[in-house]
């Protein structure tokens, strides 16, 4: 073979190489069609949950084991450990009632931390899930300073043992996904849940009801229509996914 | 200077300043490249501080460019006979002050090798987004304003360049303050005087910055601003500290007349009681050391024995560095008030006041940002005509 035959070979051959694992992704985004394992965020669902507080225990934190366990963080709370979601002890200065509720990222309908992150990282999906990029995040921390439930953590030294479906990243900002991995895999999204939920109601409180807030039908549709909810920073109107009842 | 003694003295000199600027410089780059490989947790910042000293520096030094090149400003756009002279000292400090607090900007980034992702991926609704083109328009427009200044074939358009960077580094430093001021969640911030009061703040700073400059570039070779010039920058840098005083007054006391503030003005002005720093380097630092004394200084020469004007000046930026502690990592260690009306407690310091203490990484990160300004500079003056010429005639006020 001359060199320049050689040389053709060789590029087409890289080509292939360098190509092919795009062209085959794009087969398989077009494959999953809507409704199916894999498809992309439908506008026509908006995934919220709602807390009822009175059901909340104080002292348990069993919410926050799953959460951990199910996105592969570390359990220890430290001043630099990422808490994707947080119990607060909440007592009325004025009247001493007490109330213990669980915190994570609340989904905002307009969230601060997508208006003020510089690249476009923090985004909001079609379903109103609110989600970090990990690869255009620059680590700025804008969306923290931005964010008024202090739902997002900086991940501050480099990590080990990643789950492979809740990728994450030494310098880049995290928060809640309402475990994105289980409804973009799941088979029936109308029974999907997220991990925190699921152990709330193992533990036998069933504080937490999570689901599609446009499905009219759903059971966290049926309850925020037939119970009065609040929204935590009701005041800036940002149009939260997760709802508080009790409070 | 004109032997060759002298020269080589001048030499000497011009290579141990650049030295001295490099190696600061170097170990700020040092201390990043530990911050990248080890992460925060190296520093003092965490989930409750998520901006610390290098943001200090940073935006000090990005407001204070803005500032100095007020100088050029009154030379070439109002035609002052003593601003004139020193305007491109005045381009100069502001690409130099430009670039240190950018280099400390970005290497405090999570992910300082993305910087590329900044500079391709834009969303613009976000403030940061509109800085990154308002930081590369003013380097771009200082440049081109130096270049009408330097080559006199272009000296007719020195005027219109003049004007661009004046209107631009209003809009740059409005893009500053609102970094802040469109910050709803939190207490410290969310205010449209935060704006104007950068632009005010920007003016004392870089004019601060420009005199002890000038006033080491006067030393070294060997001259005496004469007491005219001296007086009308110590003048209007009185002027500034005032109206900066002002707009600092005017912002707290609407905070302390909204009930829901007081909180937070009481922890910033008075304390909670628990040690903070920032009463005292609010008051001592900014108010008595920052503000007050340079302003006595500035108005009464007697007051300023022998080099009264840059040590006044020197006395300014202290208190831009206090003011600056207070207002971003004080304003960061009050806790989110998620509950109004509610004692909280959580893991994740709920309800609790912060505590913040800088580690050396960052002070070495935020150092290295000046050692760049200042190594910028030093090769600067060095390779063009920036001494300012006020010895001639006609630059006499």
């Amino acid at each position: 073979m001359s060199r320049r035959g050689f040389l053709g070979v060789a590029a087409a051959g890289l080509a292939g190489v360098v190509l092919a694992p795009g062209v085959r992704l794009i087969e398989v985004a077009q494959a999953a069609s809507e409704g199916t394992p894999g498809a992309g965020a439908s506008a026509k669902v908006r995934w919220g949950m709602l807390i009822d507080t009175t059901k909340c225990a104080s002292g348990c934190t069993d919410c926050v084991t799953a959460c951990n366990t199910e996105n592969g963080l570390d359990p220890r709370t430290t001043r630099t450990s990422s808490q994707w979601i947080r119990k607060i002890e909440i007592k009325e200065i004025r009247t001493g009632r007490q109330a213990s509720v669980p915190v994570m990222c609340q989904h905002c309908a307009s969230p601060p931390c997508v208006d003020v992150c510089p690249t476009g990282a923090s985004f909001k999906r079609a379903d109103g899930i609110v989600l970090v990029d990990r690869h255009t995040c620059i680590g700025c921390r804008y969306c923290m300073m931005a964010c008024p439930y202090k739902a997002r953590s900086f991940v501050h030294e480099p990590l080990a043992d990643q789950k492979p479906e809740v990728p994450r990243g030494k310098g880049c900002v995290e928060s809640c996904t309402l475990c994105v991995h289980r409804i973009d895999h799941a088979a029936d999204r109308s029974k999907v849940t997220t991990a925190c939920a699921e152990a709330c109601t193992k533990a036998g409180h069933g504080a937490i009801v999570f689901g599609d807030l446009n499905d009219p039908d759903s059971e966290i549709s049926r309850r925020v229509r037939a119970v009065r909810s609040t929204q935590l920073r009701a005041d800036l109107g940002l149009g939260t996914g997760v709802r508080y009842e009790g409070l | 200077m004109n032997t060759t003694a002298d020269s080589r003295s001048d030499s000497r000199n011009f290579w141990l300043l650049a030295v001295a600027g490099g190696l600061v410089t170097v170990a700020g780059l040092a201390a990043a490249h530990f911050m990248e490989v080890h992460g925060h947790a190296v520093t003092g910042m965490d989930n409750q501080i998520v901006w610390g000293l290098p943001h200090v520096f940073a935006i000090f030094m990005i407001v204070a460019a803005s500032g100095v090149l007020n100088v050029a400003s009154i030379g070439s756009v109002f035609g002052q006979p003593l601003y004139k002279p020193r305007a491109p000292l005045s381009g100069l400090l502001c690409l130099a002050l430009l670039t240190g607090g950018l280099m400390v900007l970005m290497l405090d980034l999570g992910r300082p090798e993305r910087v590329i992702v900044a500079a391709t991926h834009y969303n613009f609704t976000s403030v940061f987004a509109w800085n990154v083109f308002l930081y590369s328009g003013m380097a771009a427009i200082v440049a081109v304003y130096l270049w009408t200044m330097f080559e006199r074939r272009f000296n007719a358009w020195s005027k219109p360049a003049g004007i661009a960077a004046l209107v631009w580094r209003f809009v740059l430093t409005t893009g500053t303050g609102s970094i802040f001021g469109f910050l709803v969640a939190r207490q410290a911030y969310q205010s449209a005087l935060l704006a104007p009061l950068f632009i005010v703040l920007s003016f004392g700073w870089g004019l601060a910055v420009f005199v002890i400059v000038q006033a080491a570039m006067y030393a070294w070779n060997g001259r005496v601003l004469a007491p005219a010039a001296e007086q009308r920058l110590a003048k209007l840098l009185a002027l500034f500290l005032a109206a900066s005083l002002y707009l600092v007054v005017v912002f707290h006391l609407t905070n302390a007349y909204f009930a829901r503030q007081a909180d937070f003005t009481a922890f910033i002005l008075l304390g909670d009681g628990t040690g903070q720093p920032y009463p005292l380097l609010f008051w001592a630092g900014y108010v008595l050391l920052g503000s007050a004394v340079p302003f006595a200084m500035l108005l009464w020469p007697a007051a300023r024995p022998g080099p009264g004007l840059p040590v006044a000046a020197a006395f300014v930026v202290l208190g831009a560095f206090a003011f600056l502690y207070v207002f971003i990592i004080g304003g960061q260690a009050w806790p989110l008030q998620i509950f109004p009306g509610h004692a909280v407690t959580s893991s994740f310091g709920d309800g609790q006041v912060a505590s913040y203490a800088p580690r050396w990484p960052e002070w070495m990160l935020g150092l290295g940002g000046v050692g760049a300004a200042f190594l910028l500079t030093t090769v600067g003056v060095r390779v063009l005509d920036f001494m300012p010429q006020d010895d001639l005639p006609e630059a006499a006020p």
